[in-house]
């Protein structure tokens, strides 16, 4: 190589740096491992993790641990999948356009719209993008953000409308655990309302209701979702009046992993599908008559519109949109109701072990599905510790997201949970004896 | 060198739109020019009736199947009408720019902006110097 481009020696490339500014001796980097040295390094490593299979796991909170069949990783791993690019050639590229074709429809049936895009990073980034988008289509700057959307997606938001002409006007909880009701806050100059469902205390939020009250005042209402499973089994927030449904898919056999990467997804109207950012598939025909895919509606996009673009997002979650899409497929719509309702039955009887608890409560009177907020004795850190030593992972401690509410912890119940499981973690919150 | 339709009783912009003087409003469109340039129109974004234009400042944009492009306002003015046929039909940009492609019409509030658009000879010398 060395020889090939014209240069004598290793040293002669870094000719340019200064002798004084050049590492003297060599670096401090241990020597090569074995494969078999490195694997025990790594999995000692990966040891010290706290995961859903090494313990009872009944954290939620934006992340969900749900039971994900070997089919999905074999599909998704095949090379011809697995090595695909971005399809921009539409020639080569009819797998993949086609499972993200097929993404798009299940998205849209599950959310009661009419298109959906070929998906987002994240939750959070989409829970902001359908706020810049509502405010394009309305023209408006004002964004009504309810206080019961996840923190994380309402700092996301934040941050995206930092810098544009934009206000944020924070609708807060009402006792129940639901939204306390918009009419007040939504006039002539909202662009939207931004509505989680299921909220972030697990509540579930009268999304008609909010509808009416967006539609008023000529404002859109985006639906947030960070459990996507709660799809399958709530009625479809489009159908309710929602103009934006967006959020979280990582529900959809994509593994927690750190936190990522996730899997986010937007879907609306089909009168606002020019102000959709992100890519999107289309259904079309080639010369011979032959159904096939295509990228289209690509002049949204920043590649070509620039500054005007709808996002400035060029790319997809290509990878755990494949995940996904195998994994609904799979199941089904009967399966995947069934499978919601399954989680739907675990977490009211988890509740119903909390409410026969004495020094456990149930703060939040509306409605749950998979996740809701328990209220402890003492100290919501000291309950979670007990927990963790009977090798369980308890929850969220909502101290730092609901200071007044006193000590109370968020808990999910998938279908990951044991009945035997929920017991001794009802028993290890209460911090008394089975 | 391609035959450019440039009727005789419209005035132009430097960027390829046409007006045609309607009472106190200024109906706009693209000319032929503009439209056989662009190639086939898939899209047409135009301004609410209502909205307020600046001369010289974008009020849509205009999309074919190869390239995006502003439309700009001749003359400042509030948009009293807006053509809505061209949400579902944006081809009649290329089939009749100058009828059934009209796309807005401001309200005119100052006579000195119209100083400035192009007459009929002006136009085509613009148009000539950018064929080939």
């Amino acid at each position: 190589m060395l020889e090939a481009i014209g240069v004598g020696s290793l040293e002669a490339l870094f000719a340019s740096v200064p002798h004084k500014h050049r590492l003297q001796g060599a670096l401090a980097v241990p020597a090569a491992a074995s494969e078999q040295e490195l694997l025990a390094e790594l999995s000692a490593l990966a040891a010290r993790n706290t995961h859903h299979a090494s313990h009872d796991w009944f954290l939620g909170a934006g992340c969900y641990a749900h039971f994900i069949p070997s089919a999905v990783d074999a599909i998704a791993s095949r090379s011809e999948f697995y090595t695909a690019y971005t399809p921009y050639q539409a020639e080569i590229s009819q797998g993949t356009l086609q499972a993200i074709f097929e993404w798009q429809t299940m998205i849209c049936g599950l959310t009661g719209l009419e298109v959906s895009n070929a998906s987002m990073y994240d939750g959070a980034s989409a829970a902001a993008e359908a706020a810049l988008m509502a405010m394009r289509i309305t023209r408006r700057t004002k964004v009504v953000l309810a206080d019961s959307v996840h923190p994380h997606y309402r700092e996301v938001i934040q941050t995206y409308l930092d810098g544009l002409e934009s206000q944020i006007v924070a609708a807060p909880r009402a006792p129940d655990g639901r939204t306390a009701p918009l009419a007040g806050l939504v006039d002539a100059e909202t662009a939207c309302v931004v509505l989680q469902q299921p909220n972030f205390w697990g509540s579930l939020e009268d999304v008609a209701a909010a509808a009416d009250a967006a539609r008023a005042h000529g404002a859109k209402l985006v639906v947030v979702v960070s459990e996507a499973l709660s799809l399958a089994l709530l009625r479809p927030p489009g159908a309710l009046g929602a103009d934006i449904v967006c959020g979280e898919a990582q529900s959809f056999g994509v593994p927690i992993g750190i936190g990522g990467p996730n899997l986010g997804f937007m879907a609306t109207r089909a009168a606002f599908v020019r102000n959709l950012p992100g890519r999107l598939v289309g259904q079309t025909v080639d010369t011979e008559g032959r159904r096939g895919f295509v990228l289209t509606l690509s002049t949204r996009e920043q590649h070509i519109r620039r500054e005007r673009a709808t996002s400035n997002i060029c790319t997809n979650q290509g990878l755990c949109l494949l995940m996904a899409t195998v994994y609904l497929s799979l199941l089904g719509r009967v399966g995947l109701r069934k499978l919601a309702e399954r989680n739907l039955a675990k977490a009211e009887y988890a509740k119903a072990r909390v409410r026969a608890t004495p020094g456990l409560t149930l703060p939040f009177a509306a409605p749950t599905f998979n996740e809701f907020t328990v209220g402890v004795r003492g100290d919501a850190q000291a309950a979670l510790g007990r927990a963790l030593e009977a090798g369980i992972v308890g929850g969220l401690d909502l101290a730092p997201h609901a200071p007044e509410l006193g000590p109370t912890v968020l808990v999910c119940a998938t279908e990951l949970a044991t009945r035997d499981a929920i017991d001794r973690l009802v028993s290890a919150l209460a911090g008394g004896r089975r | 060198m391609a035959d450019y339709e440039i009727p005789d009783d419209l005035a132009f912009t430097h960027e390829d739109e046409w007006v045609r003087r309607e009472g106190n409003n200024l109906v706009v469109g693209v000319t032929d020019f503009a439209q056989q340039q662009l190639g086939d129109i898939v899209y047409v974004e135009l301004p609410p009736i209502g909205s307020l234009v600046s001369k010289g400042d974008p009020f849509g944009v205009i999309e074919s199947v190869k390239a995006v492009s502003d439309l700009y306002a001749p003359v400042s003015g509030e948009v009293v009408d807006v053509n809505s046929d061209l949400a579902e039909h944006p081809e009649a940009v290329n089939e009749d720019c100058y009828g059934d492609g009209w796309m807005i019409s401001i309200a005119i509030t100052s006579e000195d902006e119209l100083e400035s658009l192009m007459d009929v000879p002006a136009y085509r010398q613009h148009v000539d110097d950018r064929s080939d």
